[in-house]
Order: structure tokens, then C-alpha cells, then sequence
């Protein structure tokens, strides 16, 4: 196990490499296993034990990602996703962390709102799909709204628990030295309860991202990635179809790597709770 | 503090009731269609009707069949490779890059394509629970392993402990709350991937193809008995289930209560 050990004790795999050579190394190193898959792909795509048509070979993918990106469909169909992924988000960022914080702080608020909270939130924010497009309509509106609603529950969790979470001792010492709530709220409360809130401003983006793709099936949004790879299984043009998950693959890296971890590190590993990646 | 439970527990169901009686009053307003927002008498008279001819729990089954199954084999390939990519550098050299990359694509992006592959029914509503399910525990598996305290593995190791010794009484306990909170963070992927699997990819029965049925035919107490129904079987999992085996675990031995999902 002397392995094992190794890696708990330096924690992460050496960073930054100096020299040009290293780094090519680990280029070679991260690309490695997607030229396996890849090569194990194109060679079953090429045996012919599956029609071409279901298990396209990646030059049919690569084919109709140029053709999609060049016709405007499918920047179009991005864009319509981000959209309506920071709108509802958004929306949901805002009134989570305002319910949230309210919980915290107010012990009725806190009654009142735990249980309808703990009731509504362990259900499948999909489950209510059916229900919200039978009261809202198909479309853009109940998308948003669902995807607010989704990811709403991490944050007014994580918020409430951030509140919660902020030590008695910093609150007594703050009013000793005579601050008034207000100065409390936006100097003591607020920075302390901040990590949670951003663990679940984390959470709830993740979620509100899975959930998005799926609503955009079920929603009939005239555009959207998730409409895009659903409508292209009408027609069995499964190149369309990889070319959308690829570029939902490739935004959810960038949420993954630039947004999700970059917040992690601001507050799960500055705190030394977990090393760093 | 028994004063203050009390008013809690009054507060907390006045909260309920104030919000049932305001949907009540919404729904015999006539403001909207009856179809559309049936009161809780009817849901109740559904509820209690597909429970009294066996059909819910027909769907229930199904949906439960297809989670835990797509759940088990998550934990059986998470757990493995989680702790290989720790012991052995190459596997973990092989297997991050694809994780990384295939981790953030939602389960359900994949659904037409399985639905094309696999056709419609078992097969592909549990491969998108696989799919979901396998990422969290994994990561949390392999994260798991990292953080177990160097100093109990050279404590172990003076104390001349052989390497399977090591590994079933220092790392696997030590990394075992990671790994249940990635088994619970899995199972609450897996209970979304399933309903999302079965209205998309819809087979005969399940919870998720009710609800996607129900729509068709305009039966919103169908939809909310169902949804009840989910919402209580994900309850008695989250908090009965992998709450208790939290409790014995995580909190007993006070490591850090890590942020849910």
C-alpha cells in the first residue's frame, strides 16, 4: 500500500510542470485513454457488427458537428440552452439564498418554511415536468421554471445551513463592539455563511444543468440541445445526435473545471478539508 | 428549549395546513380548470384507488427494479475502480481524463441515443441509472481513499500490518464515510435519472411513465398521486435508509458533515 500512501501524503499529482518535455508528457498523458476509446470505437464502428446508421463512425460525427456549426444550428441551439440555464438559475440563485438566509436567521421563518421544504425538495424536480407543462404550457416559460425550481432546494438548504453554520462566538464578540444588524448582516453573517451558500450556489448549477437537458425533451422548446439530440433520433441521424452531446460534454467541462471548482476551491480546499485536485 | 420544540412542531403544521387549505381554496375557486387542479380529496380518492387495485404498486415495483438494479451495478463498478485509481498510478492515469470528461454529460442527453441502441423498455432505463449513479461514487470513492490520514497508515504500517490487513482495517474504514455519502449522493442521481429514463424512454410501467401518460389524458391527479408517491419512496431512501447508515458512520465517528446534494 506503500502507493496509496504516497499519493494521501503529497495529496495531489505534481503540479505545474517547468520544462516543455514534462509537459507534453502530460498532454500525452490526459489524451492517451480518449485515442484508446476512440481507436476501440472506430474499430467496431468499422467491423460492421452494428449498422452505420445507430454506431456512426467519428468521421460522420466530426462531419455533421462542421456542417451543424457552420449552418448556425447548433451555435443556435447552444445558445438557447445557456440562456435559459442562467435565467432559471438565476432566478433560483436569487430567491434561494433569500429564503435561505431568512431561515437562518428568523426562528419562525425557519418553522414555517423547514417542512414545506423538506417535503417538496426529496422529490425528482422532473417528476413535476408533466404537471408544470399541463399549468404553464409547453415552452420557454415552464422550462425556466423548472429549472429554477429544480435547483432551488440546494441553495436554500446550504444558505440555511451556512446561517446556521456561523459561530456564536463572532456574533456576541460583533454586538459587543456595538454592531447593529445591518453591519452584523454585511460584515459577520454574510461572510461566514458564505462558503455554504457557494457549495450550494455549486449544487444547485450542477443540478439545474442535468435537469435542463432533460426538460428541453420534454418540454418542446423550438431549440435547446436537449431538443436537438431528441429530434435527431426522429430521423436516426445519430451523427447530430453525438454532435449534441459533445457539445453539452464540452459545456459541462468548462462549468465543471472554470465554475464548479474554482468555487470548491474558494471554500471546501482552502479550508483544508479535502486537497486540492 | 422543550417550550421552543413545541412551538416549532405547532408552527411547522399550521405551515402545512395553511398551504393545503390555500390550494384547496385555489382549487374550488374556479380560477382554474378542475382537470387541471384537482382538489386533495380527489388526489386522495386516486391515490387510495391505485393503491386499492394494485396498479401503483405495480409501478412502483418497476421503477424500484430498475434503481436498485442500475444502483447496485453502479456501486460495484464505483467502488472497484475508485480504490484501483488510488492504488495503482496507471489506472488512474487512464481512467481521470475520461471521467472528467464524461462526468458532467447528464444522464439524459444519452437517452435517445440508448433508446436507438437498446429500444425502449428495461435495458436502457437502467443504463441511464448506471450511467448517473456511477460518477458520484466513484469520485467520492477515489477522494475517499486519498484522504485516508497518513499518519494511520504508517501507524498501521510500524505496527506491522501486511498490505491486505492495511487495507481492510485502516483504508476501507477510513474511507468509508466518503464512500456513503457517494453511495447517497448516487442513489439521489439514480432516483432522478430513473424518472427522467422511464417518461423519455417509455416502457409499460413505472412511476416516471405514469406521470408522462397522465399528462396525455389531462388526469392531474394521476400526476400528483404519482408524484407523491416518488416523493415518499426517495424520502424513506434519503433520510430513513442512508440516513441511518450516516448516522452510524460519518456522524458517530465526527468527521465533517459534508454539504448534500
Amino acid at each position: 500500500m506503500q502507493n496509496a500512501a504516497a499519493i494521501a501524503v503529497q495529496g495531489a499529482p505534481p503540479a505545474a510542470p517547468r520544462a516543455a518535455g514534462e509537459r507534453w508528457r502530460l498532454i500525452w498523458r490526459n489524451a492517451f485513454p480518449f485515442l484508446v476509446v476512440g481507436a476501440i470505437w472506430e474499430a467496431l464502428a468499422w467491423s460492421g457488427v452494428f449498422p452505420r446508421q445507430l454506431f456512426p463512425r467519428l468521421e460522420d460525427v466530426a462531419q455533421s458537428f462542421v456542417r451543424l456549426t457552420i449552418s448556425g444550428i447548433l451555435p443556435h441551439h447552444t445558445i438557447d440552452t445557456l440562456i435559459r440555464l442562467l435565467s432559471g438559475f438565476g432566478l433560483a440563485a436569487v430567491v434561494g439564498i433569500a429564503i435561505g438566509v431568512l431561515m437562518g436567521r428568523s426562528r419562525r421563518a425557519e418553522d414555517i418554511c423547514l417542512p414545506l421544504v423538506s417535503i417538496l425538495a426529496p422529490i425528482p424536480g422532473l417528476a413535476y415536468t408533466p404537471l408544470f407543462l399541463l399549468w404553464f404550457g409547453p415552452g420557454q416559460f415552464s422550462a425556466m421554471l423548472l429549472v429554477a425550481f429544480v435547483s432551488m432546494f440546494p441553495v436554500i438548504y446550504n444558505s440555511w445551513t451556512g446561517v446556521k453554520a456561523v459561530k456564536e462566538i463572532w456574533l456576541r464578540s460583533a454586538q459587543s463592539m456595538g454592531a447593529d444588524t445591518a453591519r452584523m448582516f454585511r460584515h459577520v453573517i454574510l461572510p461566514g455563511a458564505m462558503p455554504y451558500i457557494l457549495t450550494g450556489l455549486r449544487l444547485g448549477l450542477a443540478q439545474a444543468w442535468r435537469i435542463l437537458v432533460a426538460v428541453e425533451m420534454l418540454a418542446a422548446v423550438p431549440w435547446g440541445l436537449g431538443w436537438l439530440i431528441f429530434g435527431a433520433r426522429e430521423f436516426l441521424d445519430t451523427g447530430a445526435m453525438m454532435a449534441g452531446v459533445t457539445v453539452i460534454a464540452v459545456i459541462g467541462l468548462i462549468l465543471e473545471k472554470y465554475v464548479f471548482q474554482k468555487l470548491e476551491a474558494y471554500t471546501v480546499v482552502r479550508w483544508g478539508m479535502l486537497g486540492s485536485m | 428549549m422543550d417550550e421552543q420544540r413545541r412551538r416549532s412542531i405547532v408552527r411547522g403544521a399550521l405551515a402545512i395546513a395553511g398551504a393545503a387549505a390555500l390550494y384547496e381554496g385555489v382549487s374550488y375557486s374556479g380560477l382554474f380548470a378542475p382537470v387541471l387542479l384537482p382538489n386533495i380529496q380527489t388526489v386522495g380518492r386516486t391515490l387510495y384507488g391505485m393503491l386499492a387495485d394494485g396498479t401503483m404498486f405495480e409501478h412502483a415495483g418497476a421503477t424500484l427494479f430498475r434503481v436498485l438494479l442500475g444502483f447496485a451495478l453502479a456501486t460495484s463498478v464505483g467502488v472497484p475502480l475508485g480504490i484501483l485509481m488510488v492504488r495503482f498510478k496507471p489506472v488512474e492515469n487512464f481512467f481521470l481524463p475520461l471521467v472528467s470528461a464524461l462526468m458532467p454529460i447528464p444522464s439524459f442527453s444519452l437517452v435517445p441515443l440508448f433508446m436507438l441502441w437498446f429500444g425502449i423498455g428495461n435495458t436502457t432505463t437502467v443504463l441511464v441509472v448506471l450511467y448517473g449513479a456511477t460518477f458520484p461514487i466513484l469520485f467520492n470513492t477515489w477522494s475517499g481513499v486519498r484522504a485516508v490520514n497518513p499518519l494511520w497508515l504508517r501507524a498501521a504500517g510500524s505496527m506491522g500490518a501486511d498490505e491486505r490487513k492495511l487495507f481492510w482495517k485502516v483504508i476501507l474504514p477510513g474511507a468509508l464515510p466518503f464512500i456513503i455519502t457517494g453511495m447517497r449522493q448516487g442513489f439521489l442521481r439514480a432516483w432522478i435519472a430513473v424518472v427522467g429514463a422511464e417518461m423519455i424512454a417509455a416502457s409499460d410501467w413505472g412511476l416516471g411513465w405514469v406521470i408522462f401518460d397522465a399528462e396525455q389524458f389531462l388526469q392531474a391527479d394521476v400526476m400528483i398521486a404519482s408524484i407523491v408517491v416518488i416523493g415518499l419512496i426517495g424520502f424513506v431512501f434519503e433520510r430513513l435508509v442512508f440516513g441511518s447508515i450516516e448516522r452510524a458512520t460519518v456522524q458517530r465517528w465526527g468527521m465533517v458533515r459534508i454539504a448534500k446534494g
